[in-house]
């Protein structure tokens, strides 16, 4: 008999456009969430190769908490406008503002719990029933158990408990009006294989992914950029050092990584050799053992 | 076996970024070891980073353990660390310069066997555990059934806590022994067996010090060259439509894809193919794989068929071989692994899920259910509940296109959804 095989790249590639394809053929109104990190670049073009002559048939939409690093969104507008795709922004300064949100207080303030307020709304208010992320089961103990297509209540909670099985490849997008889907095309992917992709693929990437000069502080043994929103503690000093970004998200939060890396092989071998998480750096998650199950159970990404 | 050219691999993906991918799943009863079969084998592969083992260690103390508790790195929801159980499917990764692999982490309990079903539904390999200290129990039984009705290409039976039997090799053979009269009779295919201490790491990554009377592959050797090539079929072309791509942009104004995910056998450019329902003929005049456009396609490649003339094609179509056709039919017989609390209805009417097609479907019979302990078939009690399987007749509104799933994976299985509650409550294999 005539074999073939292809790649592990390749073979994720496979399944991932399979999902994205199930999305635009079960529901009616998806959407596709967009953080202007790695991984939802990486979602977004396997989203174009999946529909490739036609347009992407979702929007795409940002949660922006306003504390970001400028290049993400100079990165987003240019990726919007390059490639035809409806970008939506919602701000979780107005959820502040209309009172649905409360500011965390002190130095370790974040809004990155905030946004779950917004994206919920804005699901609400837009009538999105699917909701695609870049979420990834390496990346955390409890996504390690979420389904590719994870069922909403109307709420908007998750149930980590009561998911529906899901078997083969028969990804079930039924649902109750006021629920919603939330789909992670890229669920079986791992750091290592994104990286792999984008230099296969010769995906552009922001700027901040590669070494460059930042201004930077260490707070609990991660490095933290300094913002005009950020308060340092006694103690802590602001210095400049050359980094680069593991992961793309709320400054608040992000850690960054001392680092030399200045090409896509230099960044594979570095995520190779690293002994220590891209979340490892994420406040977020530290806040206690089942801090990402806490915070996906209200419908967080 | 890689075809470089026909993956439309460029230069860059030769080497290091050249790994196949390998799904496997566990299975054992409560305490067998398998979550720290999984750690030993992130841990040594070192796929465990430095933050998750400090937060194993820290929960591990609190915990009251002496040790560090390999089983916590897997056992990710709150409860389930509150329990020191498993209650659901949790994905795994790690991968070594041959191969990435995926490792569905299924529950042994009793009440999880949906679990399994759900972990052993994509998977290219079992991992059967057994303690070494009990041998082959009814679970191992049932696990060894369930590996055999989804039709796993491989098998592999870990004996485990072979530290605790002071590694002796009549243990191990014993139980090899029983094992393959189990394997032989329900029909398990390609059957290894590895002595192994996950505790200990014995024959894990690393060969065993302590059993010399072993002289075959440690289980990640195992894993790293067990062939999956031949795990998908591809003899006989099949491709459910999954959406149909019209740009109506000025470049591509005549534009017509068929985008699916080739589900069996070979398509190749000039190709006479037929489109089911209908049963129109025409050619494959060209395969498109974003910009790239490829001489052939084959599973699980997603691709977009172009064909030479315009026919009636939608979501739910499944374009087949000219010759080599699937069975068409409405009165199917299947097995079924229940997955819902409340049970199957007689004569009962389910959403129904196959390939891209979706459609009512009514229950017509349940000829019998299986006692997954003796194996034996039930024709007197023919209530299907929760984790029960049974051998059913459903008949659907229109015609569907498959094969049995013996032949092929993806056009042989098939889900139940209850109208009400929207939930997967039935996994079908049809016969
Ligand atoms: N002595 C010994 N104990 C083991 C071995 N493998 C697992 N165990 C222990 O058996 C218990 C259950 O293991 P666990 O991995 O949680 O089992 P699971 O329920 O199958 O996931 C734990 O206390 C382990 O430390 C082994 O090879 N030798
Ligand atoms: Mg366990």
């Amino acid at each position: 008999m005539e074999l073939h095989t292809i790649n592990h790249l390749r073979e994720l590639e496979a399944e991932s456009i399979f999902v994205i394809r199930e999305v635009a053929a079960q529901f009616e109104n998806p959407v596709m969430l967009f953080s202007g990190g790695k991984d939802s670049i990486v979602m977004f073009f396997l989203a174009r190769k999946a529909f490739f002559p036609a347009k992407v048939p979702f929007p795409l939409m940002h949660i922006d908490t306003g504390h970001n690093f400028e290049e993400t969104i100079s990165y987003r507008d240019d990726l919007a406008e390059k490639t035809g795709t409806k970008m939506i922004v919602k701000y979780v300064q107005d959820s502040i503002d209309n009172g649905r949100a409360v500011e965390e207080k002190g130095v370790n303030a974040s809004r990155n719990v905030l946004q779950t307020v917004t994206l919920l709304d804005a699901i609400e208010e837009m009538k999105f029933d699917c909701a695609m992320g870049g979420g990834r089961r390496d990346e955390e103990k409890a996504r390690a158990k979420e389904r590719f297509f994870s069922h909403r209540d109307e709420f908007g909670q998750w149930d980590p408990k009561n998911q529906r099985p899901e078997l083969w490849n028969l990804f079930n997008g039924k649902k109750h009006i006021g629920e919603h889907f939330r789909v992670f095309p890229i669920s079986n992917w791992t750091e290592m294989d994104v990286w792999q992709y984008i230099l296969m693929e010769n995906i552009p990437m922001p700027s901040l992914y590669f070494t460059h000069e930042r201004e930077v502080f260490c707070r609990d043994g991660v490095w933290l950029a300094t913002a005009p929103f950020m308060q340092l503690k006694p103690g802590e000093k602001a210095e400049v050092k050359r980094i680069r970004c593991r992961t793309i998200g709320d400054i608040t939060c992000t850690g960054v990584a001392l680092s030399e890396a200045n090409t896509l092989e230099e960044i594979i071998q570095e995520v190779a050799a690293s002994r220590v998480t891209e979340r490892g750096g994420r406040a977020d998650d530290k806040r206690s053992e089942a801090a990402m199950e806490d915070r996906k159970k209200e419908g967080y990404f | 076996m890689i075809d470089n050219k026909i993956a439309g691999l460029s230069g860059k993906e030769i080497g290091y970024l050249d790994m196949e991918l390998l799904r496997f799943t566990t299975a054992g009863s409560v305490d067998d070891g398998k979550s720290t079969l999984i750690g030993r084998l992130l841990y040594d592969s070192k796929a465990i980073f430095e933050d998750q083992m400090e937060a194993i260690e820290r929960a591990s103390i609190s915990r009251g353990g002496e040790e560090v508790n390999l089983a916590l790195l897997t056992d990710g929801l709150r409860a389930e660390r509150e329990q020191g159980i498993t209650i659901d499917v949790a994905y795994r990764y790690f991968a070594t310069p041959k191969r990435k692999f995926i490792i569905a982490d299924t529950p042994g309990h009793i009440q999880y066997t949906r679990n399994m079903v759900t972990g052993a539904s994509t998977a290219n390999a079992a991992v059967i555990l057994i303690d070494a200290r009990n041998g082959v129990i009814e679970q191992t039984r049932r696990h060894a059934y369930i590996a055999a009705l989804l039709q796993i290409p491989h098998v592999v039976v870990c004996v485990n806590k072979m530290d605790l039997v002071e590694f002796s090799q009549e243990v191990f053979e014993a139980i090899k022994k029983d094992f393959t009269e189990v394997a032989h009779k329900l029909g398990n295919n390609d059957v290894n067996f590895i002595p192994i201490s996950a505790k200990l790491g014995d024959n894990v990554v690393d060969p065993s010090q302590h059993m010399d009377w072993y002289i075959g592959p440690t289980f990640i050797g195992l894993m790293e060259t067990i062939p999956v090539g031949g795990d998908h079929n591809f003899s006989d072309p099949r491709f459910p439509v999954q959406y149909v791509i019209r740009p109506q942009s000025d470049q591509y104004h005549d534009y017509r894809g068929y985008a699916g995910r080739v589900a069996g056998g070979i398509f190749r450019v000039g190709q006479e193919v037929v489109a089911l329902p209908g049963g129109q003929k025409t050619t494959i005049e060209g395969i498109d794989l974003g910009e790239q456009t490829l001489p052939i396609a084959f599973p699980p490649q997603s691709v977009t068929l172009r064909l030479a003339h315009e026919i009636d094609i939608s979501r739910g179509s499944m374009i087949v071989d000219a010759v080599n056709q699937p069975v068409q039919g409405q009165e199917i017989d299947l097995m079924v692994c229940w997955l819902n609390s409340k049970p199957l209805q007689h004569r009962g009417k389910y959403l129904l899920k196959h390939t891209s097609n979706e459609m009512k479907c009514v229950v017509t019979e349940v000829a019998y259910k299986v006692n997954i302990n003796t194996l034996e078939e039930i024709h007197d009690d023919t209530t299907i509940g929760l984790n029960e399987i049974a051998k059913i007749s459903i008949k659907t509104t229109r015609p569907i296109f498959y094969d049995s799933y013996k032949k092929n994976r993806e056009t042989g299985s098939l889900i139940l959804i209850d109208e009400g509650t929207n939930n997967v409550v039935g996994a079908g294999m049809i016969l």
